[in-house]
């Protein structure tokens, strides 16, 4: 192992071999913050800022001696330890240092410790501010574990120490019944989809005998289709899980219950997008399976529409946002199905997103702030005099996830649109589905979120009684306004640092087809629709004639689904937990009646013998003196018998 | 004198022994009930050393009263220091490991 060790370190650079630092700072502090208790409450948020800036030089430290390799020894796979050695099977304990793994680290170290900044003020007047910063380092390291892991398992125990992180700060305020029950929610949906990875595990440590990221990758490229069709379904039913996808979506919007930050950062910028990173990450194991990736491809587009039409009825602010991600995220599902030059795109718009939308949200945590902690939109309203550094950024955010020329969406969530009108494996048919299904996703998007903003900073103030808004401190806007810059500029900035030539090597090999429409006619639509969109929501909403009633109308069928989440609580309720608790209840019934009434009957039985026995036991040394004499007169009786 | 007649006075000492052991109150007089017993047992071991000429019931009998003596003395150091408690030496009162 030493000697393994020592080879191992010689291959890899400095800053690679100083990697691990980028997890272990946060998790060290996490550690500190949890065992100090309240010794530390003056000073842990501190700590956790700065825990998690030291984690982002470090990673920019890496990132940029990773740059200045050539391309191709770009990659590099950093060898810790030997985690498991059980007889023939050994697992390292190791990093992966790549393309796709330092765009990760980057996002999750800057957005992060944007948002540490922004929950300094935010949280300021919470008793346990320290135990929020404990958990937010504690989630920065393990989101760094799962995606600068080199195998399966080492991204598993990432993966579980973000679902563990998640549930704790949902449930953050956990004196509120409804907050502890929307973290357990998050807890069980994400539970289902750990299975799905576990079964991926499983075959791949059965079929290929390794899970090391290399050893998969290799020995997918000769597996049989089936069993990679097996893997893929169970990878996608794992990122389902996680990020919120359907039929696993019902999480998300409840998880709102949690801190506005740790929604911005965890449930929009980075622990959601994990399964897009998963299913980007095993993209060999996709590559060789059509069926897989029709899934991939069939549940991204089902998200991004359900998403998009729960975000239009919802008025709570930040669940419409929910909404939104789910959906944003559906199009990065839909783009990492479509194969290796849509998994760019995946990750891309995955940048640009995990910008605007930790920036919608860090806004959004800015009005509730402003509005004594009021989430109802309806409520809102004329809200721009009055906050004019989170109208702007929140405008930077919505022009954003729009994808108006030349903010950051265009340029992630066009390419996405027009790659998904290129036919996949030849068939025209998805490339249109798929194709017109992104596309009207966009224009509802464009409809919600510009309603979202009308209603919250537009049309005339709807403020309940005793409302002073005003514009947040510093400490809350500064990051607000590095995130704004972000969604103004970095998608213009990785498409001119040619981020797709840069993410390629770390990807299988793709061909870019051809769209079945002109790429110009594709963008020229989605922006009408999207300017469509808008516009509809600016008459019903924007203007100062529109009247924006203060408490939900009447409305039809579908309006009123649609503020049920689709209905798809009730149908969980009725196909999963009804059923799940008649089970849990018969269980109960048969162990208390038949398993514990066989044990506590023996028990009775030798209990009864026993009282009648002891009766013989009356204290009288002389009944006992004859009891003996009978019995050796008996044997006596019995031996002269047997010898006569 | 017969062989039978040594064996019909041993059972008869037995006889009285157990009686004693199950009717008398007395500790003690439970315990010298006892002790005509293993004297009823040696006996019947003479006898049959003699008949026999064998000596080996005779060293059954040593060992008897070598076992006897020793029990004699944890006996009474027992239903002595029951008296110091209880001021009793009666078997029946010695109940409190009854059921």
């Amino acid at each position: 192992m030493t000697e393994n060790l020592v080879l191992a370190a010689a291959e890899v650079t400095p800053a690679a071999s100083a990697a691990w630092l980028v997890i272990a700072i946060p998790l060290v502090s996490a550690g500190i913050l949890l065992l100090a208790g309240r010794l530390a409450d003056k000073w842990g948020h501190l700590l956790g800022v700065a825990a998690s800036a030291a984690s982002c030089v470090v990673a920019c430290w890496v990132f940029f001696a990773m740059l200045a390799q050539p391309a191709a020894e770009r990659a590099q796979d950093v060898v810790l330890g030997t985690w498991i050695a059980g007889g023939s099977f050994t697992l390292d304990l190791g990093l992966q240092i790549d393309q796709l793994s330092m765009a990760f680290v980057l996002l999750v170290t800057f957005v992060g410790t944007l948002i540490h900044i922004y929950s300094i003020a935010y949280m300021e007047h919470d008793p346990d501010r320290r135990r929020f910063f404990a958990y937010l380092n504690l989630f920065v390291a393990a989101m760094l574990t799962l995606v600068m892991a080199d195998s399966y398992l080492v991204l598993f125990v990432g993966w579980e120490g973000v679902g563990l992180a998640s549930y704790l700060l949902i449930g953050f305020w956990n004196y509120r019944t409804e907050y502890a029950v929307a973290a357990k929610k998050a807890f069980i949906a994400n539970r289902v989809g750990d299975v799905g990875m576990l079964i991926a595990m499983m075959i791949m440590f059965s079929q290929f005998h390794t899970l090391s990221f290399s050893g998969v990758f290799a020995a997918a490229a000769h597996a049989s289709p089936a069993t990679l069709t097996l893997i893929g379904l169970a990878l996608l039913l794992a990122a389902c899980g996680k990020s919120a996808q359907f039929p696993l979506q019902s999480w998300l919007g409840d998880a709102m219950a949690g801190p506005t930050p740790v929604s911005a950062l965890i449930h929009a910028a980075t622990m959601v997008t994990a399964g897009v990173y998963l299913v980007v990450r095993s993209g060999p194991i996709f590559e060789h399976t059509a069926n897989a990736r029709l899934a991939v491809l069939i549940v991204g587009a089902i998200t991004l529409l359900y998403g998009a039409i729960v975000g239009c009825a919802k008025d709570d602010m930040k669940k419409a946002l929910a909404a939104s991600t789910m959906s944003q995220i559906g199009y990065m599902m839909l783009a990492a199905g479509l194969g290796p030059v849509g998994g760019i795109f995946a990750i891309m718009h995955l940048l640009t997103h995990g910008f605007f939308k930790a920036g919608l949200f860090l806004g959004a945590g800015s009005v509730m702030h402003a509005m004594s902690d009021q989430v109802d939109m309806r409520r809102f309203g004329a809200l721009d005099k009055f906050m004019r550094v989170t109208w702007l950024t929140m405008m930077a955010g919505w022009l954003a996830i729009l994808g108006i020329p030349p903010f950051a969406g265009f340029f992630s969530k066009d390419k996405i649109i027009e790659q998904a009108f290129v036919p996949p494996d030849g068939q025209p048919w998805q490339a249109w589905v798929f194709g017109l299904v992104a596309m009207l996703g966009a224009g509802i998007t464009a409809f919600y979120m510009s309603r979202l903003f009308f209603m919250v900073f537009q049309g005339k103030a709807r403020w309940t009684d005793g409302q002073h808004p005003h514009e947040s401190p510093p400490l809350m806007t500064v990051p607000m306004i590095i995130l704004s810059l972000g969604s103004i500029g970095l998608g213009l900035v990785l498409t001119l640092v040619k981020f797709d030539e840069y993410l390629a090597p770390a990807l299988v090999e793709g061909h870019h087809g051809e769209p079945v429409l002109n790429q110009y006619v594709i963008m020229g639509s989605t922006l009408a629709l999207v300017v469509i969109g808008a516009w509809i929501a600016w008459v019903k909403f924007g203007t100062k004639t529109a009247v924006v009633p203060v408490l939900p109308p009447a409305a039809d069928g579908l309006v009123r689904a649609a503020r049920a989440d689709l209905y798809q609580d009730t149908l969980n309720n009725a196909l999963l937990v009804v059923p799940g608790q008649a089970l849990v209840r018969g269980t109960t019934e048969v162990d208390e009646k038949v398993v514990d009434g066989a044990v506590r009957g023996i028990g009775a039985l030798f209990q009864s013998i026993g009282s009648v026995v002891s009766r013989l036991q009356n204290g009288y040394v002389r009944s006992y003196a004859a009891t003996m004499l009978a019995g050796v007169i008996l044997l006596v009786a019995i031996v002269l018998a047997v010898q006569g | 004198m017969t062989v039978s007649a040594y064996l019909i006075l041993a059972s008869i000492l037995f006889t009285i022994g157990a009686v004693t052991v199950l009717v008398r109150r007395n500790a003690i007089i439970v315990f010298m009930g006892i002790e005509l017993m293993l004297n009823a047992a040696n006996l019947a071991f003479l006898t049959f050393s003699r008949m026999w000429g064998d000596l080996t019931g005779q060293l059954a009998a040593f060992f008897v009263m070598v076992v006897a003596a020793a029990e004699v003395v944890v006996g009474l150091a027992i239903i002595v220091s029951l008296f110091r408690t209880r001021r009793t030496v009666s078997v029946d009162d010695e109940n409190l490991m009854r059921h």
